[in-house]
């Protein structure tokens, strides 16, 4: 399937032309977040206070980058494990939220919102870290900086390469794929 | 070398041992071996999912950028594991051995812009700053020569690895039953294509450090115990057939190797260790 391309932030029409297993390249500003920014998040977010980003229509993307080289924009940024964000990730959805960036599945809960709210969850290759760090043009710490690779960077992205795994329509590419080739091997 | 009563004592450094540490850390993180890519390329033109097929394309891609700009195949430059093999008739100089190792590990990812992923104690979590304190597993050997090997681990795919203590009755079927388990619950999660890293036998503890040793052997390499090999083969592929995949999207290639160690164990036990290693299986080694 040949890639489509969508700039952030992201609007409900974009969201609704997406089906699982499709190719994606994104462009825009897109945000780091972690277990530990996650956390500081949904903490503000009990105490009534305010965020210090804006999420309406914004993708997040779980990485903890390595430190940049002299010359680098970025060190190697692939993604983390989404499943730890899982807790956290329902209420920043119901925020306004449009699209994760991560690897390996999601829980049910977080499945359900993305389906209530119109959002989507991408996957990029986890261990492709050198190579996804070429479509990052620009970088910079925003919330956090005490959270070293953790911190909240913006990002400026330019066709970072993902699949989207879940839709709004049910499609989960994990549970598709797996039943595609269960058996398959044949070695 | 140091002449100590008509013999001659051979004498390494710390300092020495502190820039070859930091040297492995670099390397471990930005070279992917000749065997973890050779196992890719055939994991490549195996797998017949246009998906799976696109991320082969692209890990080998990354490592081939890795290794020509000198930077860290995946962010997550892990843990630093250090297994030492020191030789009993060899003596160090200059200071405490673990003090270097940590030294050249503090070394190794300030200076090669590696990833500091180590928190201070479970539940403060506070990074140390430096990636240490290294783990480290040090065995007395004879001879005179020091062996370092640097096995960098991710969090990732450490997370899902498990260890059960079986009832010998389970027998060889137990094991491969709980290894599938391990793996199918594993899913997406470790990075698939993993390589998997078994301990069996031994105790508690001896069979997470065998299946750990295990991933320090060549992927594709088998056991020189023909029966061992036959499992190794036979777990491949049944995890094959699992369906996972590379990155848990679909596939048969969801493993590129099964690597097996064994060790005697109690009368009333069958201990197994799964420690499963993503695709970035690093390490480097080194003997002074």
């Amino acid at each position: 399937m040949s890639p489509i391309r969508l700039m952030t932030p992201l609007k409900n029409e974009d969201i609704e032309k997406l089906k699982a297993g499709q190719a994606v390249l994104i462009s825009g500003l897109i945000y780091t977040a972690r277990d530990a920014a996650h956390k500081k998040l949904v903490n503000l977010l009990e105490e009534g206070k305010p965020l210090p980003i804006e999420l309406k229509g914004q993708i997040i993307y779980y990485v903890g980058p390595s430190p940049a080289k002299p010359g680098q924009i970025i060190g190697s940024a692939g993604p983390t494990t989404s499943g730890r964000m899982d807790s956290y990730t329902p209420q920043l959805i119901e925020l306004g939220l449009k699209g994760m960036i991560g690897k390996g599945k999601r829980d049910a809960r977080v499945i359900k919102s993305m389906e209530e709210n119109n959002a989507v969850y991408f996957v990029a290759v986890g261990g492709a870290a050198a190579l996804i760090a070429k479509s990052i043009t620009k970088c910079r710490v925003v919330a956090y900086p005490e959270l070293g690779a953790e911190a909240i960077h913006e990002l400026f992205v330019e066709d970072f390469p993902v699949l989207v795994a879940n839709d709004i329509f049910g499609g989960d590419l994990f549970k598709e794929g797996i039943e595609q080739y269960k058996n398959k091997n044949l070695s | 070398m140091q002449v100590i009563g008509g013999g001659t004592i051979k004498t390494i450094s710390t300092d020495k041992i502190i820039s070859e540490v930091a040297k492995l850390c670099a390397d471990s993180n930005y070279y992917l071996g000749k065997d973890v890519v050779e196992a890719l390329e055939k994991g490549r033109k195996k797998e017949i999912s246009p998906v799976g097929i696109n991320i082969f394309d692209q890990i080998i891609e990354n490592a081939g950028i890795a290794a020509k700009n000198h930077v860290p195949i995946c962010q997550d430059t892990g843990v630093a594991v250090v297994f030492l093999e020191l030789g009993q008739d060899l003596k160090i100089e200059g200071g405490d051995l673990y003090e270097a190792i940590n030294q050249g590990v503090r070394r190794g990812y300030q200076e090669g812009y590696l990833r500091k992923s180590i928190v201070n104690h479970p539940f403060l979590r506070v990074n140390t700053g430096d990636n240490t304190p290294a783990v480290i597993h040090l065995k007395m050997v004879a001879g005179e020569n020091l062996k370092i090997i640097v096995a960098p681990k991710g969090g990732g795919s450490e997370n899902m690895s498990a260890i059960k203590m079986l009832k010998p009755s389970a027998g060889i079927e137990g094991v491969k039953e709980f290894v599938i388990e391990t793996i199918v619950n594993a899913g997406a999660d470790p990075c698939p294509p993993i390589i998997v890293g078994i301990g069996i036998g031994g105790n508690f503890e001896k069979c997470a450090l065998l299946a750990k040793e295990a991933l320090l052997r060549e992927v594709g390499k088998p056991n020189i115990i023909p029966d061992i090999a036959l499992l190794e083969k036979d777990l491949l592929n049944n995890i094959n057939s699992l369906g996972i995949g590379p990155q848990g999207l679909g596939g048969i290639v969801t493993a590129l190797g099964v690597n097996i160690e064994i060790f005697p164990c109690h009368i009333a036990s069958l201990p197994v260790a799964v420690n499963i290693n993503c695709h970035a299986a690093r390490h480097k080694e080194i003997i002074l």
